[in-house]
Parts: C-alpha cells; structure tokens; sequence
C-alpha cells in the first residue's frame, strides 16, 4: 500500500472506532435528561433506575470515547499535516470552541459521577444537563470542520498556496455546515435512542417478573419515541443534505446516484452497484423523475452527472452503494419505530397482549443497525469528496504525511482498538450482570 | 508586543499550565502505584486526587494540541511530521491509562492492573513529552528537499535526551509530592503528609542537578540556546530564590499548631520557581519554535484567524470559569470528600 492510502486506512479507522463511542456518548446522556426529567415530573423510581444504569454504561464508554477522541484529534496532525496546515489557519475556531465544550462534558461528569451523593437532587440534572450540552456541542463543533471540507469558504488561495483573506465566522458557517451538523446530532440521538431500545428488546424476549417486564416495557417505550421522532427528523434533514450536495458538491452527487449524463427528469436510482465498465446502475431500481424533484423539489430540475467534471476528480463508484445503505437502514429504522410504538398501542397498551418474537427481535438489531447506518454515512461523506480533502483545494495526496513508518503504527493501534472493543464489553457485561435491575430495585425499597 | 509574540506567550502559558496539572496528574498515578495499600493511606490520597481531575487533565492536553494548531499551523506541519513515531507511543500508553482509570472504577477487578498501568504510564507519557523540548532545539531533524525526518537513533543515543527525561521525571515527581503533601494536610491525614514531605525533601535537590546536568551536556547544536540562556540569568536566579523559599518552608512550624511545614505555600512557590525559569527559558529559546528552519514568525497563523481565537479563548474561559470554581469546591475542598475514610 502507498503511503496515502494507508494513511487513509489508519486514519479511517481511527475514526470509525471513536465514532461508535462518541455517537453513543452523544446519544445516551439525552436519554438520561429525559429519564431525570420524567422521573421528577411523574415521581416514578423506574425512570432514577435507568438513568443510574445508563449512566454507568455513559461512563464506561466515556472511557473509550475521550482517548479515541484524543488520538483522532492528534492524529489529524500526524497523518494529514499538509492538511492540518490550512485548517490552523482557516478553521481552528470551531475546535477550539470544541474544547471548551470538552471541559464542560468532563467537568460535569466528574460532578455527576463522583459528586453525586453530596449534591441536592436538582443540581445532579443541572450536571447531567451540562454533560449532554457538552457532548452535543462537540459533535456539532467537530462537524463544521468536516462540512467546512466539503464546502469550503471563508478564504482565498493563491496558486502557490498563500493563503490569505481569511474569515474564520465564515468558514465556520460554511454552506453545508448548519444542515449536515444537525444530522450528525440528529442520527446520534437516532442511534442512542436505538442503542436503549435494543436493549429494553432483549430484555424482553425472556420470560422475567411482573416488576421487570414493566421497567423494560418503560424503557423500550421511551426509546422508541424518542427513536421514532430522530428518525423522522433525521429522514428530513437528511435530505435537506442531499440538495446542499446538489448544489455545492455536484460530483457527489451524481455519485452518490450513480448518474454519468447531466439531465432534467433525473431518475433516482435505488440498490444495484454502479458498473464501473459500461459506466451505469446495474440491477437498480429506478423511479423516474425522482432524483430531479430531490435535488431541489421540481421534476425539469438538471442534475448534473459525472461526465460533467474530468474523469480524474470522479468520486470512487462505491459510494453509490454506500449512500444506499445509509439511506436503506435510516428508512427501515423508522419503519420499525412506527410499527413497533404502534403495537404497543393498539395490542400491548389496550389488550395487554406480549410483543412478538419476530418484533423483539428486529428491535434488537435495531442499535447496530443504526450505527452501521451512521458510519456508513461517515464513509461516504468522505470517500465521496475523493480526491479532494478539501474539496477543490486540496488534494488528499498533498495532505497526507511523507512519513513512511505508518505501517507499523497502524497494527498497533489495531490491536489497541480491538482490545478495547473486548474489554468495553467485558466490563459492561460483568458490571451489569453483578448489578441486575432488580438489585437496583430492591436497593430503592430499602 | 507583536501578534506572534503574543501567540507565542499564550502557547507558553497553556504549556507551563499543562506540565504543572500534568506532573501532578502522572506523578499521582506513579504514588498511587507505589503506596498501593501503604498503611498511611497517601496511595488512597493519590487516588482520590486522580480519579475525578484526570479528565480535565487529559482535556487540557487535547487543548495544547489545539491551539498549536491554530495559532501556528507551520509548526504543527512540521512537529506533525517528525514527531509521528514519539507521539503516537504517546497516545497509545494515554488511551490504555484512561481506559483502564475508567474501568477499574466500574469493575473491582481491575484495580491492580489499573494502579500499574496508570503508575507505569505515569513514567512513560511524560518522558515522551519532554522529548520535545531537546528536538526543538535542533540538530535532530533531517531536511531533504521539503521533507522533513526524525533522527531517532541519533536522538536515542544522544544524553540530552536521558537528561531532558532526568529532569522531567524529577521534576514530575517533585511536583506531584509537593501537591500531594497538600492535599494530605488539607485531608487531616498526617501520616500521609510526612510520607510525600520526605520524598519532596529527596527530590528537590535532584531537580536541580538533573536541571544543571542538562545544561552541561546540551548538544553542540543547541549551544545557541546556552548563550540566549545566559542573557536570561535574572529569571533563573530568581527561580533558585523561589526553589530555596519552597524548600525551606517544608520545615517552617505551623501556626500554633503542632506538625512541621507549610505545604500550600512550598506548592505555590515551586509553582512560581518553575513559573520563573520557563520565562527565562522561552525567551532564550524565542524566535525559534524548531531551531533552525521554523521561527514564530513563519509558522504564525492568519492574523483574522488569530484575533478571533483569543477572542474566543477570553469568552469562553469566562463562561467555563464557574465550572471550574465548583469542580474546585468539591474535590480539593469540600471536607466531605476528602476526609472520608
């Protein structure tokens, strides 16, 4: 492999890696608020329960989520310094400010963690407020500077590369930032919602007390709304993204659909894989006029497709795939959310009938499912502005390390990120086997 | 005072804030490891410390990294560029420290491999890091063309390294005793605060030779630091008076009280010696932020970017400020944290 490929590889899944603790890390201290919340509204000790629990989950997968995030933060220097020089100069405000929320997450953790016993009752949601604020703003922050590669603004290039008129708000504020930020954050209550839901699922498809099957019942049906909702809006927002890339990053577009001829009545094409030969969707399925009233809600819109732009900035053809799968799984999520929160309506709220095996089941996969759904995005956002890093600046060859000793590095991060992989699960599921809600439920009796 | 010279001043700040928190962080790590079970309780101390703060400190490293960044891009390329291999070690010994900090807290189990892994690492890390300061002062960077290379094995069998590492580990430790013996006294264990005073009374006197040994040896390519040095003896005598203030306090009674020593004050004159000596130092070492080939000048930002950052760095700080005040109460003060048994 070359340097830059690696370098990609490395950097990928480095990324890949955090990003399920730091959606996670997003996602559950929402659904911790609302626990907070609901439980002083109604006074129900089930809701103090599941916010004590996932936050022991939260701290655990804190313990990952802050040394990834760390080393993607220091990597980017290491392994995209070419890159890292222009972003210095246009775009370090939002990480910068990303910092501040950092210490905001930790500050407050610590307190909620730590200081809990000591604090009155409206402080620790005050804390747990605080940790969710800081957890979403850095998602958001860390966001712009990615949405700033795919449309960059705020400066001008020389051709030897001075960079000069820089205006840092407004690279920070750059076209895509507002809607392809909202869904990063959107899809990660998406998934946290998801992740809780899975749980509540497979908790349910044994047989267990009254008292339990009620708490997961509680859970599942909390999740599932919140599920339900980020679906909803993220479906929208998603979509929203799409006509940012119709407008701002044609190429990834027509990519993303797999289109070669610009035209009006641009079908959508849905599945297949585009054949890099004959240079079209095989085994798709198209709707006509779709792609056109998508891209900006007229059916005579012109879509640009690839043989618009030189062959040696076409995107890779495999993001037409991925973007399905992003698009296939965040529509099936909120299929399922709608169908299974209508069960419980009409079967398990008025006849007091059990959930289904089968439905059990597909909530069960529905946690990972959305993770995938999640990176799979990443993967395509990213691959999708190939060859650029900075789209139309930078090249990713120019901003990747001369260094040549990544090969070595990359196994042993490998093999960190997998030992970590092992123990998170290990000491969840022994914590949580040492400590089973009804443990929890008898200590709040007594 | 230039634009570069103010950027270059806060990086120093931000710099001489983290290897303070930084020395006490590690440094706790490496006692709690050593005074594990220890009947005096100063493992237990360590690591009542570490357990709530090391987040922050860890925070306070990715903001080092950060602001490099903004305020010198340049400098990031290159040091980005050399310093793969080093600070890649750095992150790997940093991600299992923390994972396993966050572990051992949920599962019991992991206690011990937690207290040796965050002992360990607690020698490790910072050695890595000063590991900076003898690169940047040249001679151990290869250029070629436009690509830029570390020497490492010159750089690992140069003693200036070692003796950077000397002074860094001694210092570490020093610091981290001094804060201990603190917040020993803070939580009526006097036990605990005799233990960490006599390895302070050890140790300070070693920094200082580790300190006067790694100027003695300093390579031929950095003689050019020694002469700015020597422009800058004012600061440095002045952080041997705060280092003899800091010393001898550890044997000035208390106020009618019985017990030996005035550890708040040694911490905040010692905090004021190194404080001293890193002025004196970064003056001597300016304009250069890698000797020869990057100056604060080239590596500087955008100017725009630049005035928004430090505008931003005031407003935020602000509104983190009464974060930080309650952290503050409730770790370090709050007498119901730190006298518990």
């Amino acid at each position: 492999m070359d340097t830059v490929v690696l370098a990609r590889a490395f950097f990928g899944t480095s990324l890949g890696f955090h990003i399920i603790f730091a959606t996670l890390g997003v996602g559950l201290p929402l659904m911790i608020v609302i626990a907070e919340i609901i439980h002083q509204v109604k006074g129900d000790n089930d809701y103090a329960i599941m916010a004590k629990r996932w936050t022991k989950a939260f701290a655990v997968l804190l313990g990952v989520a802050i040394p990834s995030g760390t080393i993607v933060g220091v990597q980017l220097s290491l392994l995209w310094p070419g890159f890292m020089e222009i972003v210095g100069k246009v775009i370090s405000l939002p990480f910068q400010i990303e910092i501040f929320a950092f210490f905001l997450e930790a500050l407050f953790m610590s307190i909620y963690v730590y200081a809990a016993d000591r604090l009155p009752r409206y402080f620790r949601l005050i804390s747990v407020f605080f940790v969710a604020l800081g957890a979403v703003a850095s998602a958001i922050l860390i966001s712009a500077v990615n949405t700033w590669m795919n449309t960059p603004d705020g400066f001008k290039i020389k051709p030897d590369g001075t960079i000069y008129d820089v205006s840092p708000w407004d690279a920070f504020f750059n076209p895509s930032f507002l809607s392809s930020s909202f869904h990063v954050a959107i899809t990660a209550y998406m998934t946290g919602a998801f992740a809780v839901a899975s749980v509540a699922a497979f908790k349910l498809l044994k047989k267990r007390p009254e008292r339990e099957r009620a708490y997961h019942l509680k859970g599942l049906f909390m999740s599932l709304t919140v599920a339900l909702l980020m679906s909803f809006v993220s479906a929208v927002s998603g979509h929203h993204s799409a006509q940012i890339l119709h407008q701002h990053s044609p190429e990834k577009l027509a990519a993303a659909e797999g289109l070669f001829e610009t035209q009006r009545y641009a079908p959508l094409a849905i599945g297949g894989y585009t054949d890099p030969k004959t240079e079209e969707v095989k085994y798709g399925i198209e709707i006509p006029w779709a792609l056109s009233w998508l891209a900006a809600g007229k059916f005579d819109t012109e879509v640009k497709g690839l043989y618009e732009f030189p062959r040696e900035t076409w995107p890779p053809f495999y993001v037409h795939t991925l973007f399905n799968l992003m698009v296939g799984i965040g529509t099936l999520l909120l299929g399922l959310a709608a169908v299974a929160l209508a069960y419980w309506w009409f079967f398990v709220k008025r006849k007091g009938k059990q959930f289904p095996k089968w439905l059990l089941w597909s909530l069960v996969l529905s946690g990972p499912l959305s993770m995938l759904g999640i990176e799979f995005g990443w993967v395509f956002s990213c691959s999708g502005r190939q060859p650029w890093t900075i789209y139309r600046v930078q090249t990713t060859a120019e901003a990747a390390t001369k260094n040549e000793d990544l090969g070595v590095l990359f196994l042993l991060f490998l093999g960190l990120y997998a030992l970590l992989s092992v123990l998170t699960v290990l000491i969840l599921t022994a914590y949580f086997k040492r400590n089973p809600v009804s443990k929890d439920m008898e200590k709040l009796q007594s | 005072m230039s634009e570069e010279v103010l950027a270059i001043l806060m990086m120093w700040t931000f710099i001489f804030i983290y290897s303070i928190f930084g020395s006490i962080d590690f440094g706790s790590g490496f006692w709690a490891m050593i005074y594990n079970n220890h009947k005096t309780m100063a493992g237990r101390i360590a690591n009542r410390f570490l357990s709530p703060t090391w987040e922050i400190t860890n925070t306070f490293l990715v903001l080092l990294v950060v602001a490099f960044v903004g305020f010198f891009p340049k400098g990031a390329y290159t040091l980005g560029t050399v310093m793969l291999v080093p600070v890649s070690l750095i992150l790997f010994l940093l991600a299992i420290r923390s994972a396993f900090m966050v572990f051992s807290y949920s599962v019991q189990g992991y206690r011990r491999t937690m207290f040796i892994i965050s002992g360990i690492s607690g020698l490790l890390i910072p050695s890595l890091l000063i590991a900076v300061l003898p690169i940047s002062q040249g001679g151990f960077i290869a250029v070629d063309g436009d690509t830029q290379s570390l020497l490492l094995s010159k750089l690992l069998t140069s003693p200036t390294l070692y003796l950077y590492v000397l002074f860094g580990l001694t210092s570490e430790l020093y610091l981290s005793s001094l804060f201990l013996a603190d917040y020993a006294r803070v939580s009526k264990k006097e036990d605990a605060y005799r233990l960490y005073r006599s390895n302070a009374i050890l140790l300070g006197p070693l920094t200082l030779l580790a300190a006067l040994f790694t100027l003695l040896f300093i390579t031929p390519e950095s003689r050019w630091l020694i002469d700015n040095l020597m422009d800058q003896k004012i600061w440095f005598i002045l952080s041997l008076v705060a280092f003899l203030i800091a010393y001898f306090s550890l044997w000035w009674p208390k106020q009618n009280r019985p017990g030996i020593g005035r550890p708040r004050l040694t911490l905040l004159a010692t905090v004021l010696q190194y404080g001293l000596a890193s002025v004196g130092y970064g003056l001597a070492h300016l304009p250069y932020i890698v000797y020869p080939d990057l100056t604060i000048y080239e590596a500087f930002t955008a100017p725009e970017t630049f005035y928004s950052l430090m505008i931003m760095y005031i407003v935020g700080l602000a509104i983190l400020a009464p974060g930080f005040y309650i952290f503050w109460r409730l770790f370090l003060k709050d007498k119901r944290y730190l006298q518990q048994e």
